[in-house]
């Protein structure tokens, strides 16, 4: 049995409180209040407590999904990224690339947002980023 | 974010969050602390213990309000009434910071002459707050050695929503309170990385950091560091480019991370507009409303099985780090990004996200000091510059503000965009419940949070439910201009009477199939905390 231990970030509000994520052979069986954070002080709320819960749920998205003939079916990574890429190519070739827009997010990472950014304005070449910090 | 900016230079909560705990006066206004950000609300209570006199002011009546040291519930939509009565009381008395004033603000002489209308007897009338708590709310907060404000989507989630924060800022300035320890206007940001996403560029007119993308120096800066030609002109907010869909100018809406469908107002006129794209990407974790509508789904890696950083509502940057492998062919967003850029023709080829933030701190000056293993323990505070920067716990400090001279905003109160009348008689708010965290989607999969509260509600006042007939856990149909939706009734003292609150995470009964899409004019924020309903008891 390998129990490990991980410091995390809570993903619900925005106070950020730090845990631990304790897995068992892979699999996540618990959360603990990080005692030394400054934001929680070994504290967590009801939804901290019980923030590895959803992770390894049956209902995650595991596959990419392609919408043939109406409907989204399972396919590989690469059938998914060369037609996202192709379509974007061939959209920003005939209307420009201010009719291509990102919403960015409030739930990725830094680095999420910073390469998605990124993305839209040096590869796309397009200011129409935004997410729902208004929401 | 844009009054904060506006007044002080800089868009983000000003003073920590332990700070909280050290204060003598907070003003909480329109944040639901204790169910929105109950590890905020720890400090609050421990303030109290300390000492402090908290006052709060919201329409309903939020479990802080039982231990507050004043309850006010202003009518809906008159925050900034409210506040410019609350500022005119305090010129009147001679209570205001005049040196701090003189010092480092500036436009304050067209703010008190427009406060000088607001007598407390106009305020009453206009907030429905007594004369006698005006005085205690200006009297509390302008004495206290440190004055804290804290405020939520309450003041935001307005058509004067940017209006409500510069008011906020106004009385801050006025009476010093802010560039100290346990002082400053302390915005509690909704979601665990706004902050972040924010200081990252997500957003259409800066690049990271905040830096403008029409001011030619900061284009030729990331144009260099990016090696690419870039855009002159901002791009679109969420609104415009709903409207784009719509108008035939957008074809493509890629998605990470969000469910328009569920968060943004009235829902059928986004639906509408999603329908309309040549091209709907999204990717996330979960399968949801706008996923539906995709030509493509891509799963991302939750937060637990990727490294990377977020940056909470006090700035602080903070290390997660993986604890286990992403479930079936999920990935990291970056990765799904940089595969997409480079098949699109713009390499790129980041290893790590170590790699990218070492990235991110030399065009963002803000992070400037930033890097993974600084971040072990407990994270740094932006604006953290340079590699010795130990990170800042307050912003503004001594009266310095980010812009120079704060700035007062001479601000009139506006009515709602949406108000009762015969045939929509009752108000309508909108917010969070303790157990859910908004549309749902990581909450409701969770089986714990899931049993504690499966499904939505309508709360109502004993008053209204004995005009209807309808006891408690009836099914209640609301009608607005909008669109309609059945709820149970939840009868409750905490809403008054003409009032119903309905909390927005429950896709079976959409509190966004009823609210008003109107904006703010500046930051295009829906006012989701106000409109006209109709009640009923269901068929």
């Amino acid at each position: 049995m390998d129990y490990k231990s991980t410091l995390s970030v809570c993903p619900y509000c925005g106070c950020g409180c730090s845990f631990y994520l304790e897995t068992i052979d892979g699999k996540l069986v618990g959360t603990k209040p990080s005692a030394t954070s400054p934001v929680n002080n070994g504290k967590l709320c009801v939804k901290g407590w019980k923030v590895h819960e959803f992770v390894q749920s049956p209902r995650r998205l595991t596959n990419p999904l392609l919408r043939k003939n109406g409907e989204l079916v399972e396919v590989s990574w690469d059938e998914a990224l060369d037609y996202v890429a192709d379509k974007l190519k061939k959209i920003k070739a005939e209307h420009g690339p201010d009719s291509i827009a990102f919403l960015a997010s409030a739930k990725i990472t830094n680095e999420d947002n910073y390469v998605l950014q990124k993305f839209a304005r040096a590869g796309v070449g397009t200011n129409n980023v935004d997410h729902c910090a208004r929401l | 974010m844009a009054g904060l900016a506006a007044a002080f230079g800089s868009g983000a909560m000003t003073n920590s969050i332990e700070e909280l705990a050290g204060a003598d006066t907070i003003f909480v206004i329109g944040s639901n602390t204790t169910a929105a950000h109950p590890l905020v609300a720890d400090r609050l209570y421990r303030a109290k213990k300390n000492g402090a006199t908290i006052i709060v002011a919201d329409p309903r009546k939020i479990q802080l309000a039982l231990t507050a040291d004043l309850y006010v519930s202003q009518a809906l939509g008159s925050d900034a009434a409210l506040i410019n009565g609350i500022a005119h009381i305090i010129i009147k008395e001679g209570w205001q910071n005049q040196q701090f004033i003189d010092d480092n603000t500036e436009g304050y002489e067209d703010f008190k002459a427009l406060v000088e209308g607001y007598t407390p007897e106009r305020t009453t009338e206009l907030t429905g707050v007594s004369k006698q708590d005006l005085y205690f709310i200006a009297e509390k907060y302008a004495k206290a050695p440190a004055g804290s404000i804290v405020y939520c989507m309450g003041i935001t989630q307005h058509t004067s929503g940017v209006d409500n924060v510069k008011s906020l800022a106004n009385l801050a300035m006025l009476t010093g309170q802010i560039g100290r320890e346990s002082t400053g206007v302390n915005p509690l940001r909704g979601q665990n990385n706004v902050q972040g996403a924010c200081d990252m560029g997500g957003l259409p007119d800066v690049y990271p950091g905040y830096q403008k993308v029409d001011v030619p120096d900061n284009q030729a800066k990331f144009a260099k560091a990016w090696n690419a030609e870039l855009s002159p002109k901002a791009g679109l907010k969420i609104p415009d480019m709903l409207t784009g869909l719509n108008d035939g100018s957008v074809k493509v809406l890629f998605v990470v991370g969000e469910n328009p469908m569920m968060s943004d107002p009235d829902q059928h006129h986004v639906e509408l507009a999603l329908k309309k794209a040549e091209l709907l990407v999204v990717q996330d974790i979960f399968d949801h409303q706008t996923a539906q509508l995709a030509h493509v789904v891509l799963p991302g890696a939750s937060y637990a099985e990727k490294d990377g950083t977020f940056s909470n509502t006090e700035r602080r940057v903070q290390r997660l780090h993986k604890a286990v492998e992403p479930v079936g062919d999920s990935k990291a967003d970056w990765e799904i990004t940089q595969e997409i850029s480079n098949r699109f023709g713009y390499p790129m080829n980041y290893a790590s996200p170590a790699e990218i933030m070492d990235e991110i701190a030399q065009v963002t000056p803000q992070y400037g000091g930033i890097n993974y293993e600084r971040l072990e323990g407990e994270g740094l505070l932006w604006p953290c510059p340079n590699q010795d920067h130990p990170g800042t716990k307050f912003l503004h400090a001594g009266g310095k503000f980010a812009r120079g001279k704060g700035l007062f905003h001479a601000i009139e109160w506006r009515a709602p965009a949406e108000v009762v009348d015969e045939e929509y008689p009752l108000w309508l708010t909108t917010g969070r419940a303790h157990v859910h965290y908004h549309t749902g989607t990581m909450t409701r999969n969770s089986p714990s949070l899931h049993a504690l509260m499966p499904e939505g509600f309508a709360e109502i006042n004993p008053v209204e439910a004995d005009r209807l007939g309808v006891s408690e856990g009836e099914m209640l149909q609301l009608t607005t201009r909008r669109g309609t939706i059945q709820a149970k009734a939840m009868i409750t003292e905490r809403v008054r009477p003409g009032m119903v609150f309905v909390p927005f995470h429950f896709m079976e009964a959409c509190a966004n199939v009823l609210t008003n899409p109107a904006l703010d004019p500046v930051c295009k924020i829906p006012e989701f905390k106000v409109c006209a309903v109709k009640l009923d008891k269901a068929a």
